[in-house]
């Protein structure tokens, strides 16, 4: 019995699991392992220890541009929250036919590749598009305002890209909410704002931390919505791996930079996993 | 002109060429430390071999060589041609130096790229008995800094970098890199310098008057604060869509690669700085691991026809250093491309940037410091 159950997890675990060695452990082991060696002259690796590339990540050129990515994820994912959960919150009290529908809507973006959805943030707020056009036509503005290319166009992008990523888990969460929970806070006195902090919200915290890192995680490593809603004038640490793999060819580099990008990830993940568990 | 190739289509290019360094990541480099200086002779190839009988891979960016490629080969000289293509220098060089046989026989890359597979050991000195068509290139094509005498590269296309503006909106038309890094009022905000490291500190190197390939960490910081005090100035540092931008009047003045400036519009044009440039070359190599040198070198030998060669001309508008195919091309194509008019001479005014080896490091530093501030 107990054999067969074990053989019956091996069968239906397998194939994901070699998925995911094949896929995915391999190639990151290999590509962390390059994190001890030294560039080569002309690119590549040579296979000499070294623990450069650990001191450079310190350096105060790298750290500020990490900090500078923690910054604007941070900003992403409170801003997205704020948005988000009560987009989800009135998702769930819709009647389940509307439901349906708000729920198809979020997700409908996605459908579009997300390349085209970034450009066409730039035909909007670019100087002659047609945000500026139509305020100037309105007379509102006599000259071009400057909406892209800084870092609040980056955030505006990112909170774009990934809000939907942000509702759905809150969504699951609110929506297994029991009602009655919040009808007996409501009779034994609590006024709605404290039902909500001392009931709804706990309850839901999961769904507020696994959307969080939903937005955050995406956000953080990005390097597409830096480039072109920023116009290049700001980097975060996605275009920095970008760059060391693909024009300084500095893999070992790359890789310890990709190395500290995870190390960050898993300290949020283990924390998600903590608070889901605890809930 | 290499990135451009990948630049182009940035973002897409870009995913996918990340995709291809994962797929590859088993790639070290064997010959590194080495950097040898190939054997000069070579064992030496048979002028009379059946080519027909052999068959050849090649890797080349996209777009780069005619779609019909293999067929013409094959219709000409009887032997197969297989194309693999690469969306940057970079992903080949990492096939490359990978340390086993890619199978390739001739590559297309960069001249300082050239140089650096070179230093490695890794090409096939050019016979030139088997290239007779390298009589069609202008005498200057053997004068390139990378590789003087196409010892080991035998020159595609190339051209330089300057500024591309619009006569419309630009009062005085610009003549100086200054004009980029200091824009006049009309400008201000409205200027783009590429973002590509080598060429992002073009302007104000040419400016202070230093070279393209300066090595100097006293140089490079007063690079740097130039690039800095530029900074507020500019629009945003591109170069993917600096040609779109200049199109809608978002940009008046880019810094741009000649091919890439859209001087086909009526107002655009493009202008080689007083300071001046850099010169940029695309390049065919042959692989020291090819099994088919004979081939390799007739397929190169072909590409050099001046049919196929102002092919290039005329389909990417690059200027291709072969004189009979420049000759050869429709006069009307290189008046409504002003660019495709430089001549050899006014091309080799321009530095050619070579490789830098273990200094390189110090270009994708300041760029990411000048893009971090």
């Amino acid at each position: 019995m107990r054999r067969s159950r074990a053989l019956g997890r091996i069968v239906f675990l397998g194939p994901g699991l070699i998925y995911l060695i094949v896929l995915l452990l391999v190639p990151l082991a290999l590509l962390l392992s390059f994190t001890v060696f030294r560039r080569g002259r002309f690119g590549g690796i040579v296979y000499e220890l070294t623990g450069e590339n650990f001191t450079r990540l310190i350096d105060p050129l790298y750290l500020d541009v990490l900090l500078d990515s923690l910054k604007i994820a941070t900003i992403t994912t409170v801003i997205a929250l704020l948005v988000g959960y009560p987009t989800a919150y009135l998702i769930a009290q819709l009647p389940r036919k509307w439901k349906t529908i708000a729920l198809v809507a979020i997700v409908l973006p996605f459908w579009t590749n997300f390349l085209v959805r970034i450009y066409a943030w730039i035909v909007l707020l670019s100087g002659p598009g047609l945000v500026n056009s139509t305020l100037m036509k309105l007379g509102l503005i006599d000259k071009p305002l400057e909406l892209l290319y800084n870092q609040g166009t980056i955030v505006t992008g990112l909170i774009y890209s990934y809000l939907p990523l942000m509702v759905l888990p809150l969504y699951a969460a609110i929506e297994k909410l029991d009602p009655q929970l919040r009808e007996a806070s409501a009779n034994l006195g609590a006024r709605p704002a404290r039902t909500f902090l001392s009931v709804t919200l706990p309850l839901t915290l999961p769904g507020v931390i696994t959307g969080s890192l939903f937005v955050f995680v995406p956000s953080f490593g990005n390097f597409v919505v830096p480039e072109l809603l920023g116009g290049g004038r700001s980097i975060m640490v996605g275009n920095l791996i970008r760059d060391q793999f693909l024009t300084a060819r500095d893999w070992p580099f790359g890789a310890a930079l990709s190395l500290a990008l995870i190390a960050v990830l898993i300290v949020l993940l283990l924390l998600q996993a903590w608070s889901a568990r605890r809930a | 002109m290499s990135r451009i190739r990948y630049t182009r289509r940035f973002p897409v290019a870009v995913l996918v060429a990340g995709l291809a360094l994962a797929a590859s990541a088993c790639g070290g480099e064997a010959a590194d430390s080495t950097a040898a200086v190939p054997a000069a002779s070579s064992a030496q190839l048979n002028p009379n071999a059946d080519i027909s009988k052999q068959s050849m891979a090649i890797s080349v960016w996209p777009g780069y060589t005619p779609e019909d490629l293999p067929a013409r080969v094959k219709a000409k000289l009887g032997m197969d041609v297989k194309v693999a293509l690469h969306d940057t220098n970079e992903v080949i060089m990492a096939k490359l130096t990978a340390g086993s046989d890619t199978g390739f026989d001739v590559a297309f890359v960069s001249g300082q790229y050239a140089q650096a597979l070179n230093e490695a050991g890794l090409l096939e000195p050019i016979h030139p008995e088997l290239i007779p068509n390298l009589a069609n290139l202008y005498p200057e094509a053997k004068e390139l800094a990378y590789d003087k005498g196409n010892v080991f590269s035998v020159p595609y296309t190339w051209g330089t970098t300057g500024i591309c503006y619009r006569t419309d909106l630009v009062k005085t038309p610009p003549t100086s890199w200054n004009d980029i890094l200091d824009p006049p009022a009309e400008a201000l905000k409205k200027v783009t310098m590429m973002t590509t490291e080598r060429w992002l500190a073009l302007p104000a190197i040419k400016a202070l008057g230093y070279s393209v390939n300066t090595r100097s960490d006293d140089e490079i910081a007063k690079v740097k604060a130039k690039l800095l005090e530029a900074k507020p100035k500019l629009l945003g540092y591109d170069d993917t869509t600096f040609g779109d931008k200049l199109k809608s009047g978002e940009a008046v003045m880019v810094e741009a690669w000649d091919g890439w400036c859209p001087t086909t519009e009526k107002n655009i044009k493009f202008v080689v700085p007083k300071e001046g440039s850099d010169l940029w070359v695309d390049t065919m190599v042959v692989l020291k691991s090819s099994k088919h040198k004979e081939a390799a070198h007739a397929f190169i030998n072909y590409i050099l026809d001046p049919e196929i060669h102002g092919w290039a001309a005329e389909t990417i508008l690059y200027k291709v250093p072969n004189k009979a195919a420049m000759d050869s091309i429709d006069p009307a194509i290189k008046t409504a491309n002003a660019p495709l008019q430089m001549t050899p001479s006014q091309l080799l005014a321009g530095e050619s940037i070579i490789d830098l080896g273990e200094d390189s490091a110090k270009f994708t530093r300041l760029a990411t410091e000048v893009k971090a501030q």
